[in-house]
């Protein structure tokens, strides 16, 4: 029976999965993603997850969420807000209201709209009868009762037959979306490859989910997202931490070392762990310490022991590691400690992403103790700052501390495969075997590098530590003006670094009435926001940082073509207070959020225009 | 003993002497430590450029300082983790570490019982002088109660740690004490150390002339040494004593001074000390003897063989390279889910 059935093209949509974090909210929205992909569009991911595993079921505390972007057009967020919310219970619908359009389509498991639901969601009012979802398409769906049935009659007990209401969830939306039912298909054998009845049952619920939708009025309007036009090559879909974790492991390939990361659990950074614990077969060595600090040290040793060391932690481990990290200094070995930052102090908010890490990355640690200190701005470019800091750590001699964010972490994009020969080659400043004259704080005058002789190596047995060393020799040394000449040469060493990383590039005009200044993982949304103004005719341009120390050499001249500069951050200012001390001649406006939330390109539009207006 | 280690281009002791003073103070024990190492290195049969030398802050921590091998003199505490990771990088390194009661027992305790958990290939020589040298007097995690020190002045009021039983309760697959004061025994104890596969702990009893002298003088006295130790040998039954008639008895499943010759006692009726028996129970009445009721176990109290760490990395490593079809980034970037799009 066919219904009366339109089909609206669309440029780009946002799709939020919500529901309790047992309810395979985040499994959905990476099947719905990969579809996506897989048919051409352009997305961006981000899931939203309490820091409980199963907190209290049906509480809002407990919502896990799942917002998809996809678009016809480049999209660089995951979108502020939704044109589809899918809501599995009271608690999930109230958690996302104010995150979805007016007039989005909303469906829900009628099956939880009940009063035990509403009261574990804290609802006064029955929301299906209170007027407030009047101008919303609301889809009442019985998610769990057909669901349950159909994976029943496919063999499964009640239990596991519960678990598939998310693919009644994924036939929904593929029917919304047009898409090939096949692919979900396809997604759902290779996910469950060794549980065929899991397959089947699973495969039933999403056409039945399908089907449903095929006969309901309130979705007779569907939604085309074309393709991509232009976009040709090799994709996949990459979050974050995967990115970051692939980006090292190609830094050490191009500089013909094995990798060594030694790290500790911690939210959000532990996918990175747990991706090396998967690729031993490039050589890779994960070695799960007994702490944060076990983590570093270990990491430190593999340094000396002639790998490319890296440590991944987020914001309290950064803390825990400052000691090491300037023993790494000191020592002059190369080191990248990733900081996948989370919203803090102390515990803070371990889910939530935030940028206040920034200055515990420049200076949180004992004496002078210079570091490069680098951030990735999208998902995929996580690979590209992993493999940079790995660069950067091994040509320079130095530790690298490589900033990422909750945000980018578990967000993911589409991404253009790179091919490993178009990256740069990687020249560790190694010793010869039984080298003359070798000592270990001799100078590279171009990097002012010292030299790296590897435990093992006939000739060249030498002493490090954490004294201060002499010159040149590295025996210990107490002597006054060698401190002094010591410091400064760790120092100048960093910001040489300067000579050998790209110049600051700027998205827009040089010149204009605003110049928006980011860093790090809010790229998306301030790109946007500066564009969307930019069509409307606004003189304003972004320079979004990813080398914070040093700086770029070009930083000054990029400030001084701007009647204003805006810095926007997720945090207090720390940015601002740090290009405060660097070029101190300019006047630095300040956007700062702290909320566990990332930044919203319609928030920014308003910045924008007050900033705007006042030229 | 045997060596397992394959004799190559031997070094010689004069190969790890290095020029730099040695700045501990004059009757230290750590410089009879630093010349018994030397003399035992070259019988280990390792390459010197392959004998890497890790330790953390304390006196006794210098030691990388003195001996020239590659050497790693790091953070307070974190020797034990910095060696883990050097060893698990290279498992063809020898590697030793040198550290005190307070480095291992105190701020490094968690790296300490880790790395005996993991059994990781690696000899730690635990320079025990029962108080802070560096830092000029105060009580260590190993200072006997009651002790007045700079920090303590009516005495301490914290039990004492015993490194042995910490080393048992980590799954110590290695436990060896000694004394400074004796050459010929440390000798044994570092070669045996060397050669176990596995963390290899010894706690070497060492004398601070300036702010413990003579803590351990009760042990180690030249009058009362021989009465007050007891050198354990694996296969040996457990005699001590001045005029060797002492020995060591089970009695109702308790330990029992004995004396040879007295009510009927025959060295048939002695322990014979089994130091390869992989229950502990033993090993941790030996650790635990205390004067006066019974004299200090010295010598080779467990080894026992287990899995070591790094063998078992490096074989999962081997492994997934003869398997794995990803063979390098280029496959693994191409890996899983890839879509193909042609514009």
């Amino acid at each position: 029976m066919e219904k009366n059935h339109r089909v609206i093209e669309l440029d780009e949509v946002v799709v939020k999965f919500a529901g309790d974090s047992g309810d395979g909210m985040q499994l959905t929205g990476t099947q719905f993603s990969d579809t996506s992909a897989f048919i051409g569009n352009d997305l961006s991911t981000f899931p939203d997850y309490p820091a409980e595993i199963r907190a209290p079921q049906g509480t809002v505390a407990g919502v896990s969420g799942f917002q998809v972007h996809i678009g016809h057009k480049e999209v660089s967020t995951p979108g502020d807000q939704a044109d589809v919310l899918v809501a599995m219970n009271p608690a999930a619908l109230k958690a996302n209201m104010k995150w979805v359009k007016d007039g989005a389509t909303i469906i829900i498991d009628i099956d939880n709209f009940d009063n035990k639901h509403y009261k574990k969601a804290e609802y006064v009012e029955d929301p299906l009868h209170d007027n407030s979802l009047s101008g919303y398409n609301v889809v009442k769906a019985p998610i769990t009762e057909l669901s349950r049935n159909v994976a029943m009659l496919n063999g499964l007990d009640s239990k596991t037959a519960d678990k598939t209401k998310n693919q009644f969830v994924a036939g929904l939306l593929y029917w919304l979306f047009n898409r090939d039912i096949k692919i979900g298909e396809d997604f759902l054998k290779s996910k469950f490859k060794s549980k065929p009845e899991l397959v089947k049952a699973n495969i039933a619920v999403l056409r039945e989910g399908y089907n449903y939708a095929e006969t309901i009025e309130a979705l007779s309007t569907t939604f085309h997202v074309n393709p991509v036009k232009g976009k040709k090559g090799m994709f996949r879909n990459i979050t974050g931490n995967q990115a970051t974790a692939w980006g090292l492991l190609a830094g050490a390939e191009k500089a013909g070392l094995e990798m060594f990361l030694g790290s500790y659990p911690i939210t959000p950074a532990t996918e990175i762990l747990q991706e090396i614990t998967k690729y031993k077969s490039l050589g890779a060595i994960a070695f799960q310490a007994e702490d944060e600090i076990a983590g570093i040290c270990s990491a430190i040793g593999a340094s000396f022991a002639g790998r490319l060391a890296v440590t991944s932690t987020s914001g309290p481990g950064l803390a825990l590691k400052g000691e090491a990290i300037g023993l790494a200094v000191i020592t002059e070995l190369p080191i990248v400690i990733v900081n996948v930052q989370r919203g803090g102090p102390s515990t803070g908010l371990p889910t939530k992403t935030e940028q206040a890490d920034l200055l515990q990355a420049l200076y949180g640690r004992n004496g002078e103790s210079p570091v490069v200190v680098i951030a990735a701005s999208t998902p995929a470019n996580c690979f590209n700052f992993g493999f940079e800091a790995a660069r950067l750590a091994l040509e320079h001699m130095t530790p690298v501390i490589l900033l990422s964010d909750s945000y980018l972490a578990n967000g993911s994009e589409l991404w253009k495969i790179p091919s490993m020969s178009s990256m740069p080659e990687i020249h560790p400043p190694l010793v010869e075997d039984n080298a003359e004259n070798f000592y270990p704080y001799h100078r590279d005058p171009k990097r002012l590098n010292r030299y790296w002789a590897i435990p093992g190596q006939p000739g060249l047995r030498h002493r490090v530590g954490g004294l201060e060393k002499a010159d040149v020799t590295g025996e210990v040394s107490h002597d006054p003006m060698n401190h002094q000449v010591m410091v400064e040469q760790r120092d100048a060493k960093v910001q040489k670094v300067a000579e050998f990383i790209p110049q600051q590039e700027i998205v827009g005009e040089k010149e204009g009435d605003l110049l928006v200044v980011g860093w790090g993982g809010t790229y998306g949304a301030l790109v946007s926001a500066v564009t969307d103004l930019k069509q409307e005719g606004k003189r304003i341009s972004l320079a979004q940082f990813n080398y914070i120390n040093p700086l770029p050499s070009n930083t000054a001249e990029i400030f001084s073509g701007f009647k204003k500069i805006l810095v926007c951050e997720l945090n207090l200012g720390q940015f601002a207070l740090y290009l405060r001390s660097k070029h101190p001649q300019f006047t630095y406006l300040q956007y700062n959020k702290v909320q566990g939330l990332p930044l919203f390109i319609s928030e920014l539009k308003i910045k924008f225009n007050e900033v705007l207006d006042t030229i | 003993m045997e060596t397992k280690f394959e004799p190559v281009a031997i070094a010689k002791k004069e190969d790890f002497k290095l020029d730099t003073p040695v700045k501990w103070c004059a009757g230290c024990g750590g410089h009879a430590v630093l010349s018994t190492i030397m003399n035992v290195l070259p019988e280990t049969g390792v390459a010197k450029e392959k004998v890497v030398f890790v330790s953390g802050i304390g006196c006794s921590s210098r030691f990388p300082y003195y001996i020239n091998t590659y050497g790693f003199h790091s953070l307070h505490g974190r020797a034990n983790a910095i060696a883990s990771g050097i060893k698990a990088a290279n498992p063809d390194l020898s590697v030793w570490i040198v550290t005190g009661d307070g480095d291992s027992m105190a701020i490094g305790g968690n790296h300490f019982i880790h790395i005996m958990r993991r059994n990781i290939n690696v000899n730690i020589l635990l320079f025990n002088n029962k108080i802070y040298g560096l830092t000029k007097g105060q009580y260590s995690p190993t200072t006997p109660k009651g002790s007045v020190t700079k920090t303590s002045p009516e005495g301490t009021i914290e039990n004492a740690f015993n490194p042995g039983e910490l080393a048992m309760g980590a799954q110590g697959t290695f436990f060896a004490r000694t004394v400074d004061s004796d050459p010929k025994m440390m000798r044994e104890v570092f070669k045996a150390a060397a050669e176990h596969q596995g963390t290899s702990v010894v706690e070497i009893l060492l004398n601070c002339v300036i702010f413990a002298n003579k803590v351990h003088e009760e042990i180690t006295g030249k009058e009362v040494r021989q009465d007050n130790q007891i050198y354990l040998e694996h296969g040996k039954p457990m005699i001590f004593g001045k005029d060797r008639n002492k020995g060591l008895m089970m009695k109702c499943n308790t330990t029992e001074v004995v004396t040879i010759g007295e009510n009927g006692v025959t060295e048939e009726d002695l322990i014979v000390h089994n130091a390869h028996d992989a229950d502990d129970t033993n090993h941790y009445r030996l650790v635990r003897m205390e004067l006066p009721e019974f004299p200090v176990a010295m010598g080779v109290i467990r080894s026992v063989k287990s899995t070591v760490y790094e063998d078992e990395l490096h074989g999962l490593v081997r492994h997934a390279k003869a398997s794995s079809k990803i063979k390098s980034v280029d496959d693994l970037l191409n890996s899983g889910n890839v879509f193909e799009s042609k514009g």
